[in-house]
Formats: structure tokens, sequence, C-alpha cells
């Protein structure tokens, strides 16, 4: 479990988070939204530890990763896993050689006990067979299940996703949300996912914090969202006629009901 | 320590630039022969084989580390730092800080310790390639024989004249790898800036290098 309590950052006089509480359980896929610029991604580097709060804490396991010793701190890290929005594959290394690098780097395991670990985390997204390509050679959607792949490969308690389906065809960002559900409930890790995708939203929405102009401006679920009253959610969830007229006959039959 | 990094890195500096540094080095060679024959001719007071000597010390003391340096300069210095910085663009240098691997021990030390080990190498082939170029150049400016030539490459040798080109390599290949690793590194923005920081690796690499050549010089002749 994560717990952030009263974070607050500010870059060159401009607040880009404010007073931000909230608490991710495991086992459960948390969404971040939001429209851009509204600090999501600023939230999510300040949990992960890759920028420091101005004030405010972030406990995992009760613990406050911004003061614990820095050893601790590394053990914490080994047990994050993170798929960036553009993947962030090493492109001098093979599909294999980027799955295995968090093994080589932490893991004493023998070389066939890794080659193993990798191959089975392959296989876990799909992609058995292609170990030897460079992520040069293969397409967007592929890259993002590597990422996932390296994500989970030290068996990860903690595992954030910064816009999992930027980029991607509605297909294939459906293949990646299942993919990430599918391990949150597996391995029961504390997901934590970046995203402005509606379908993402609808789809694994467990919990769902909607931050507007760097403030928690809505919790709840994707059934809740539906009926939700906040007009500034309403707006950036149902920006389009379509949407708009799918929620009022969405509503109105669960009136009827 | 990342050795298999280093040797990387060390193949791409060394093996990398070997081509141009040979190319460069023999071309500079020859020329330092010809025009110092040419300034030489029908001076009647400076003995032939002094053309040779003429060379030894130009290559050895200048040419090999300096001219080899503002080459790599602008190819590995440019290289390091557009690398890193499209790592540090593309957040795979933030994918190793989330994995708790200590992104400066990883990408930073094995670039600067490859380019400390290589750039002396290449500044020792540099100045043996320019040296065999003056040589073969010689043959044709009519000024003084082949023997007479390399009688002035072994006359009044000095071996610290090799160790000041072995100081000078030494911390010129420093410079360039860490101005570029620091430009590289920390990086911000898109692809303009990734091509910014990497003009100012190579231009302030090269200032660097030219000012540093003239405080060695200095300090120890």
């Amino acid at each position: 479990m994560i717990e952030i309590s009263h974070i607050h950052k500010v870059f060159n006089g401009v607040t880009v988070l404010n007073d931000v509480s909230a608490v991710f359980e495991s086992g459960k896929t948390n969404l971040i939204i939001g429209i851009s610029g509204s600090g999501k991604t600023v939230l999510m580097k300040c949990i992960v530890g890759l920028l420091q709060p101005d004030s405010g804490q972030v406990l995992f396991n009760k613990e406050s990763f911004h003061e614990m010793p820095p050893e601790r701190r590394k053990e914490v890290r080994r047990q994050i896993g993170m798929l960036f929005q553009g993947a962030a594959l090493f492109d001098s290394l093979t599909v294999e050689e980027n799955v295995m690098l968090p093994l080589n780097m932490f893991s004493h395991s023998s070389k066939k006990e890794k080659l193993e670990r990798v191959n089975f985390c392959l296989e876990r997204v799909n992609l058995a067979g292609a170990n030897h390509k460079f992520p040069g050679e293969i397409s967007g959607g592929m890259k993002k299940r590597v990422g996932i792949a390296r994500a989970i490969v030290l068996n990860p308690k903690y595992l954030f996703c910064d816009e999992p389906n930027s980029g991607l065809d509605p297909k294939t960002s459906l293949v990646i949300d299942e993919l990430i559900i599918e391990l949150t409930k597996e391995f029961n890790i504390t997901t934590i996912i970046n995203t402005h995708d509606m379908n993402s939203v609808m789809e694994i929405g467990e919990n769902i914090i909607f931050l507007h102009k760097g403030q928690k401006a809505w919790e709840g679920n994707s059934h809740q969202i539906i009926e939700s009253d906040n007009q500034e959610l309403n707006s950036f969830i149902f920006a389009g006629e379509f949407l708009r007229e799918a929620r009022d006959h969405l509503i109105s039959q669960r009136k009827k009901l | 320590m990342y050795w298999k990094e280093l040797l990387r890195q060390m193949n791409d500096i060394g093996v990398g630039s070997l081509s141009i540094v040979l190319m460069a080095s023999l071309f500079i060679g020859a020329v330092t022969a010809v025009q110092s024959a040419y300034q030489l001719y029908g001076t009647p007071f400076v003995p032939p084989y002094y053309l040779g000597l003429i060379v030894r010390n130009t290559t050895i003391l200048e040419l090999a580390p300096t001219f080899t340096c503002l080459i790599l300069a602008g190819k590995v210095g440019s290289n390091i730092a557009s690398e890193l910085g499209t790592m540090r663009i593309s957040e795979q240098i933030d994918a190793l800080e989330i994995m708790g691997v200590p992104t400066e021990t990883y990408l930073v030390m094995p670039r600067v310790i490859a380019s400390v080990i290589v750039v002396p190498i290449m500044v020792i082939i540099a100045a043996s390639a320019g040296v065999f170029g003056a040589w073969i150049a010689a043959n044709f400016t009519g000024y003084g024989s082949q023997e007479e030539f390399v009688y002035g490459l072994r006359a009044f040798f000095d071996p610290f004249d090799v160790q000041i080109m072995l100081i000078k390599s030494f911390s010129f290949g420093f410079l360039i790898s860490t101005i570029s690793c620091f430009k590289g590194f920390y990086v911000r923005g898109g692809a303009l800036e990734i091509g910014k920081a990497s003009t100012q690796a190579v231009v302030l690499s090269c200032i660097y290098v030219l000012l540093a050549d003239y405080v060695i010089a200095e300090v120890l002749l």
C-alpha cells in the first residue's frame, strides 16, 4: 500500500501540486487522471522519488520514503517497477538484454536462471521469441510490453505506469490495460497509472483520482464517475457530444432499473 | 565498476575513432615535413637532419596530443553528449534511477575511465602515424636524405617529451569526457536542446583542451 499525504510541489513560483493526499491499495489499479499540465506526472515522480516534494509525505507500507536511510530507500526502489510513457528502453540493448538489466544489476542468480526469468516475463506479455530484436525493430505496442516485462522482472510490489496507452491504437491499448490488471491481481501489486485515456478509465479504474490545477478534485471508481456532479471532471471525461449523450443514456438506463 | 560498459566505451572511443585519427595524423605529419623542409631549404647553417628532429618534436609535443584530442573532442564529445542527452530526454536515465542503479557510476564513470585509458593510446598511435607520414613525405621534398631524416628523428631525443605528451593526453581525455558527460547528463528539453548540448560539449572541450595545452606547456617546459 502507498499513502501520500499533503504533497505540495512548486516549480519556479508556480504551484504544481497543492495539498494532494490519497491512499493507493495493493491488488488494485489506481488511476491518476487529469488534463495535461494538471500535475499527474509530477505527482508520480514525487511518489517514485524522482522528485522531492516541497512538503508532505509518501509512505510505502507506512514507511516515509523521503525520510528512509539511503540503503533502505535503495531496497524500496528495487521493489518498484515502472513503465514509462515512451517505454524508455535502452536502444543499444536487445529486448532480452533490456529485460535482463535489472536482474544483472541486483540478482545473484545464475545466467540460466536469469534467462528463464526473462523468458517467463516475455511470455507473460506475449512476446516470446522477440528476445534478440532491438527496440528500433519493434512496434510501439511491443515496446510498451517489453517495458512491462522489464518492470515486473524483479517481482515488484509496486508498479507505476505513466501514460501506458499514449500513441497506441484502441485495440493495443486494451491489450496493455488487460495485461496491467492481470498482473496487478496475479501478483497483488500496488499499481498506479497516469492516464487520460478514457477507455482505460472505464475499463480498469478501480480507484480513480482526478487532479485539477494541482489539487485532488475528485476520487471514486469507474462506476461512480458516470454519475459524478463534479463539473471539471465531467468536462474532462465527457468532453465530446457523443460521450455526453452516452453518459445521459447510461444514467437514464440506471434510473429505470 | 561496470566492466562490460567500460569495454563498450573503450571500443567506441578507441576503435570507433581509429580511422579518422590515423588518416589525420598521417597527413599532418606529411604536411609538417613538407612545410618544414620548405622553410629550411637554402639555409646554410641548419644541417639537413634537423628536418627529422623538428618533425619529431613538433609531433610529440604538440601535434599528436592536441590535434588528436581536438578531433576526439568533435567525434567523441558530441557522441557522449548526444547519447546521454537522448537517454535523459527519453527517460532512460529516470528508468535506471527508479531501478536503483547509480546512474553516475553506470553511465558517467565508464566513459571517463575509458577516455582516460584510450585517449593516450590514440595519441601514441597518432604520433607514430604522424612521424611515419612525415618520413614518407620527406622523401619527396628533396631536402636531405632518408638516412639524415632518420638520424634527425633519433638525435637529441629526450624521453621527457613523451612524458609531456602522455600528461597532455591524460588531461585532455579527462576534460573531453567530463565536459561532454556533464552537458549530456543534465540536458533538459527536447531534440533541440540535445543538439545544443552536443555543440556546447564540442566547443567547450576544444577551448579547455587548448587552455590546458598552454598551462601544461607553461608549467612543465
